[in-house]
């Protein structure tokens, strides 16, 4: 099937399977950052925007993209390095291998709630599994950040 | 203590990567490698113990872009052991890359090679396979010298003798002791005997088993995989595929995640097998259902502890006996069990007259375990940390307070720890501050909040190595580039971890420059020099002395250069980072300079290559305290604080250090609370997937608060000791004394579900 | 692995209907339980072209299009101001924003799934589901019936005014609950709803009149002894029927004398 989509800006045509999801798309379309973390939509890796809203690709069929807008890290790089540099000093990178999937949700919870509580950051990236971190370096990272926007 | 000041080393600093990982560049596995390798997967026994007794592939092997299909009739016929261990392994030769005698439901039956996964699944299902379906051993209580054997095979083959018998079941079995145990148990005013059972968790790094294989320019095979191992990686594939070392390269790019189970070379056997057949690339890339039941996940324990005091709370004497289930095959089964016993009895050398430490390694039809951060000590802690708890609550102590007094203090010998004297240990400083931070004081009183909750807290210490000792081998080359910068080449494996970052913050405290002037590669087994690889706390304290070595002749060789310049000796200069300079003439070359004229008419070299290994394996130490709410109806149990002090000697860079602790927290509360690992009647796991086995969110951590103790470890780079894998060992002991404490019952199995805590309490039965 | 054959956007409803008549037809939801399938599916349905994603609110009733997803339930300040925030209570752990971004209302309902958080809180409102071809049907009614080859359009929910509360016990803060317990009470009619038993919700009345009278401690008590011999349990991975049926009766309760404005 021919499907029509707006990836990171740009308009592109391709043709997809009717079983193809999102993420193997979006890789054979050179966007690597979308990892695939489990088989069953629950760790948060692949999370991409869909028409701004973050989604899991590996459960958004390729098809269902037709018509729309899909973002992933590769497109919002410049809106990511305003912040993951703080995730960075605190050394909670780690692997990085759920790190995409974690910087596209948090790009979503920022722009949804731009000065979020660390309740309301808990809560908007519970979906985002991290093995290595241990998780209180990311909001560390986050709140120095929303601090450092305060002045 | 010595106090030293550096420059680099003790900064928190951005792990060299962090900018590349956050902003989601292609540098993983799967990232790197062409598209057009064949897919590669595998049809695994729906049984736990049966014999193939006819298998056909002509139907699959007839599915579109499908290349071949691979049995037991097609691999070659030398037992191996995929666990990376030093030369000769401890962990028994059990293994064919396909056995036609399937041990546990989950392992290998037939290899598929096909254009696409679509193809490489249909043909999966079109295999057909006949099964004579044995009794299973599932229940490792009755394991030893059960009648059933998982390894009735005659070419079963030990590398090196340490108790094990495939007629009794048995992977390993020792008893060593120090002093005389029964006597003194005899002479104990209190004796606790205690068993507890912790189970086959998962490391569950977010990066599944990966595996990319091609031959190379040169015909070799070429081998990019996600692992800790790359040197042992290449020694079990020529043993297994039959091929000469020398035919083989092994590189890891970045790794997402190990935890100990990328020690284990788990997949990279089956693509390799496959390009060697086909001469084409090859990718395997394990689903989480297939890194979740045929991974490499931590050993099943049962651990019997008995403990002798005096009635003043003096710990006198220690008997461990542990019983550890390797599952089919004995992937680190010898050599995880001994730490159950030896990094934990060694906590309480304080008053200890006498121990005994006993095991047997057995054999069942699950799924084969192998090393998993804590690599038994996490087991033995659970249960002697859980035990010494209870001696205190027993004799109406305050927990700490006992462990004030029976606790390893700097400068004694611990002869449950190979008899090494502990060199540099805050663990009493650990235990002091953290009661400070955490307000031990106020906290340890149960309280009650009303509505069937109350809170409370616990406290346990940990202690882990900082190597193998006589056995890891680290190295590091450091070369001097041309614009007075450095090349750092190992073949540690950075997991995430940070190692790549902080042997750079080495290189830079000892050659005087900055961290950014420091550019690192590893793991190539054709570049790095050897490295035993990243695993057993190793990296910081042995492939760190390696980097320390190489760059103190790394200064000579320069000076060297630069004593030439000058038309001077070698001893007349001195090294100044940025410069040389000629001490009685005050005349100088800059490094640049230096590194210019190395590549101009110069026979010296300015590269070193420099190797460790340590007689000893330092401990590292620590002291977790966790404060709980815990619904007495429900029996949920909410962390509300975890608060740590680790004596890690001292902290390269403390930023990482506190993550990987942070980390090891959150993981120990996933295995003591949620995590679970449960079989139906015919020995398939149940827990398969994420949505079974559930890993902490962030929403079940409670808050974290970690601070450190520094020593000085006199053998260490720096004063260095280890922090990867201590700080998984204090979650299950604190939290199931918090649980007691709000409960008054004690959790001796692992995890510890809310249904176990409600049920345990008899209004609510 | 995910096997479909054709994907289809059906431009009426009609067409959706015809499409599913056929055994292999499937009606995509937000695919996160489809996806685990492992047959073939000939046709998929996608009902995205068709404006059922939208919630509209009169002053009589909510109108809740199929597609709706979870997090515009959890968002919705007119459905969470009628629920006094149980409807943004029984939604908000399941799994991640991501996941309730794709997953439906009409997918929730019309799988009937045992662990369904969806399934027990609607139950304790006034809803309807609106069938294509079968027209309106009380939820419980729908939820007790077998998939069939209709088409769920919408759900509706009357105003009529109540109370409501939720609470679900989970082993780990995003999994599926060990059990759900939904509380209302609509002109004066109490329902209890009660879920991942671990089979499909079930819907108890007071009918024996233990909290007719008036939420105390000891009425609540007594209904919430009543609801756990009721509500049938068994064992699973996340708990045992028995645990099951201990937690009934503690949340019931809980539930109760928060409506009755005790907690």
């Amino acid at each position: 099937m021919d499907i029509k989509l707006t990836l990171n800006g740009r308009p592109l045509t391709a043709s997809v399977t009717p079983d193809c999801v999102l993420l193997d798309f979006l890789r054979e379309h050179g966007c690597y950052s979308v990892k695939r973390g489990c088989d069953t939509s629950n760790c948060g890796l692949c999370t991409v925007l869909m028409d701004g809203k973050p989604v899991l690709s590996c459960s958004v069929l390729a098809v269902r993209a037709d018509g729309h807008s899909i973002q992933t890290l590769e497109g919002l790089q410049e809106e990511a390095k305003d912040f993951v540099g703080f995730i960075a000093d605190q050394g909670s990178d780690q692997c990085g291998f759920c790190n995409p999937g974690f910087v596209m949700n948090t790009i979503a919870l920022l722009r949804e709630i731009p000065d979020p509580t660390d309740d309301e950051i808990r809560a908007y990236l519970a979906g985002n599994l991290c093995r290595c971190s241990g998780y209180d370096g990311q909001l560390r990272g986050i709140r120095n950040y929303l601090n450092s926007r305060k002045g | 203590m010595e106090q030293r000041q550096y420059k680099t080393v003790g900064k928190s600093i951005r792990k060299k990567d962090s900018m590349q990982l956050l902003l989601g560049k292609a540098v993983y596995t799967d990232d790197v490698t062409p598209k057009d390798a064949l897919v590669v997967k595998i049809l695994r026994s729906p049984h736990a113990n049966a014999m193939v007794r006819s298998i056909n592939t002509a139907i699959a092997k007839k599915v579109p872009g499908v290349v071949d299909v691979y049995t037991w009739e097609d691999v070659p016929q030398t037992r191996f052991a995929i666990a990376g261990q030093t030369y000769p392994e401890p962990s028994p030769y059990d293994r064919l890359i396909i056995d036609r005698h399937v041990r546990f439901a989950g392992d290998v039956v037939a290899i598929i090679a096909a254009e696409t996964e679509k193809a490489a699944e249909k043909a999966k299902k079109l295999i057909k396979v006949q099964y004579d379906v044995l009794e299973p051993v599932l229940d490792f209580r009755t394991a030893k010298d059960n009648p059933i054997l998982v390894h009735p095979e005659e070419d079963w083959c030990p590398p090196c003798d340490v108790g094990g018998d495939p007629k009794r079941n048995l992977v390993a079995s020792e008893t060593n002791f120090h002093g005389d145990v029964d006597g003194v148990m005899a002479d104990c005013d209190i004796v606790l005997d205690r068993t507890y059972h912790t189970k086959a968790f998962n490391q569950a790094m977010m990066e599944t088993f990966r595996t990319y294989t091609d031959l190379d320019r040169y015909g070799r095979l070429h081998v990019i995989s996600s692992t800790q191992i790359v040197f042992h990686c290449r020694r079990i594939l020529s043993r297994a595929l039959g091929i000469p070392k020398s035919k083989i390269r092994v590189e890891k790019p970045r790794i997402g995640g190990g935890f100990g189970a990328k020690q284990t070379a788990v997949c990279e056997v089956y693509p390799a097998f496959v390009t060697l057949k086909t001469g084409r690339a090859a990718e395997l890339i394990y689903t989480r259902e297939e890194a979740q039941i045929a991974g490499s996940p931590r050993h099943e324990m049962e651990i019997r502890v008995r403990l002798g005091a005096s009635k003043d709370g003096k710990i006198r004497v220690l008997d461990l006996y542990t019983l550890s289930n390797t599952g089919a095959y004995g992937e680190h089964g010898p050599t995880t069990v001994g730490l159950s016993g030896h990094k934990s009895i060694p906590l309480y050398t304080g008053g200890l007259e006498a121990y005994r430490f006993s095991y047997d390694v057995v054999y069942t039809n699950h799924q084969a375990a192998g090393a998993y951060r804590g690599y038994g000590a996490t087991q033995g802690i659970f249960a002697l940390e859980t035990t010494v708890n209870e001696l205190a609550e027993q004799l109406g102590m305050d927990p700490t307070e006992i462990r004030d007094k029976n606790m390893v203090k700097e400068g004694m010998v611990m002869p449950a720890y190979y008899g090494e004297v502990a060199n540099a240990c805050a663990l009493d400083r650990c235990m002091e501050h953290c009661r400070q931070m955490f307000g031990w004081a106020e906290k340890y009183p149960v309280r009650n909040m009303g509505n069937g909750k109350v809170r409370a807290a616990g406290v346990a210490m940990a202690m882990q190595g900082s190597c193998i000792s006589h056995v890891d081998v680290g190295s590091a080359t450091v070369k001097l580039s041309d614009d007075g910068t450095y090349n750092l080449i190992i073949g540690a494996a950075d997991m995430g971890t940070g190692c790549d970052t902080i042997l750079a913050q080495m290189v830079a405290e000892c050659m005087d420059c900055d961290v950014d002037d420091v550019a690192v590669f590893g793991a190539d087994t054709d570049v790095s020099p050897y490295d035993s690889g990243s695993y057993a706390s190793s990296t910081t304290y042995i492939t760190g002395k390696a980097v320390e070595k190489a760059c103190a002749d790394l200064r000579k060789q320069i000076c060297a250069v630069a004593a030439e310049m000058m038309n001077c000796q070698p001893e007349e200069v001195v090294f100044e980072g940025k410069q040389v300079r000629r001490v009685n003439t005050q005349q100088t070359v800059s490094l640049e300079d230096i590194s210019y004229k190395s590549q101009a008419f110069n026979n010296q070299a300015v590269q070193v290559t420099a190797t460790h290994s340590s007689p000893v394996s330092p401990p590292p130490y620590m002291v977790g305290m966790v404060e709980i709410e815990l619904d007495k109806e429900t029996g949920l149990v909410t962390i509300l604080d975890y608060m740590a002090v680790v004596d890690c000697g001292i902290p390269v860079n403390p930023a990482l250090a506190r993550t990987q602790t942070e980390g090891g927290i959150v993981q120990g509360i996933g295995h003591t609370l949620m995590e679970n690992v449960t079989y139906d009647s015919k020995g398939c796991p149940m827990e398969s997937s994420f949505m079974q086995y559930k890993l902490p969110t962030r929403l079940d951590m409670g808050r974290l608060r970690v601070e450190f103790e520094h020593s000085y470890e006199p053998t260490g780079p720096f004063g260095a000791k280890s922090i990867g894998e201590i700080v998984i060992n204090t979650p299950a002991p604190a939290i199931a004394h918090a649980i007691y404490r709000a409960t008054g019952v004690w959790h001796r199995e692992l995890p510890i579900t809310p249904e176990k805590v409600a049920m345990s309490l008899p209004e609510n039965r | 692995m995910l096997n479909i054959q054709n994907y289809v956007r059906p431009q009426t409803l009609e067409e959706a209907y015809a499409l599913n008549q056929s055994r292999r037809s499937r009606v995509l939801g937000g695919m996160l339980w489809l996806r685990l399938g492992r047959g073939t599916i000939q046709t998929a349905i996608d009902l995205c072209d068709l404006g059922l994603d939208t919630i509209e609110e009169t002053p009589e009733s909510f109108s809740i299009g199929a597609m709706v997803t979870l997090r515009q339930l959890e968002k919705h300040p007119g459905l969470n101001t009628y629920t006094q925030g149980a409807l943004a209570a029984a939604v908000k752990d399941v799994v991640g924003v991501q996941f309730r971004n794709l997953a439906t209302i009409g997918g929730s309902l019309w799988g009937r799934f045992g662990f369904s958080d969806v399934l027990t809180v609607f139950q304790t409102m006034d809803a309807f589901v609106e069938l294509y071809k079968g027209g309106l049907v009380p939820l419980e009614e729908f939820a007790r019936r077998k998939p069939d080859t209709d088409i769920l359009v919408r759900v509706i929910v009357k105003k009529t005014p109540g109370k409501f509360v939720y609470r679900a016990m989970r082993n780990q803060r995003t999994d599926f609950p060990v059990i759900a317990c939904a509380l209302s009470c609509i002109g004066g009619e109490y329902r209890l709803s009660v879920g991942a038993r671990p089979g499909r919700a079930v819907v108890i009345r007071d009918d024996a009149g233990l909290i007719a009278g008036g939420i105390t401690e000891d009425s609540a008590r007594a209904f919430a002894r009543y609801a756990a011999e009721q509500v049938p349990t068994q064992s699973n991975l996340r708990g045992s029927a028995q645990y099951r049926t201990h937690l009934i009766e503690v949340l019931t309760r809980r539930n109760a004398l928060e409506l009755g404005g005790m907690a």
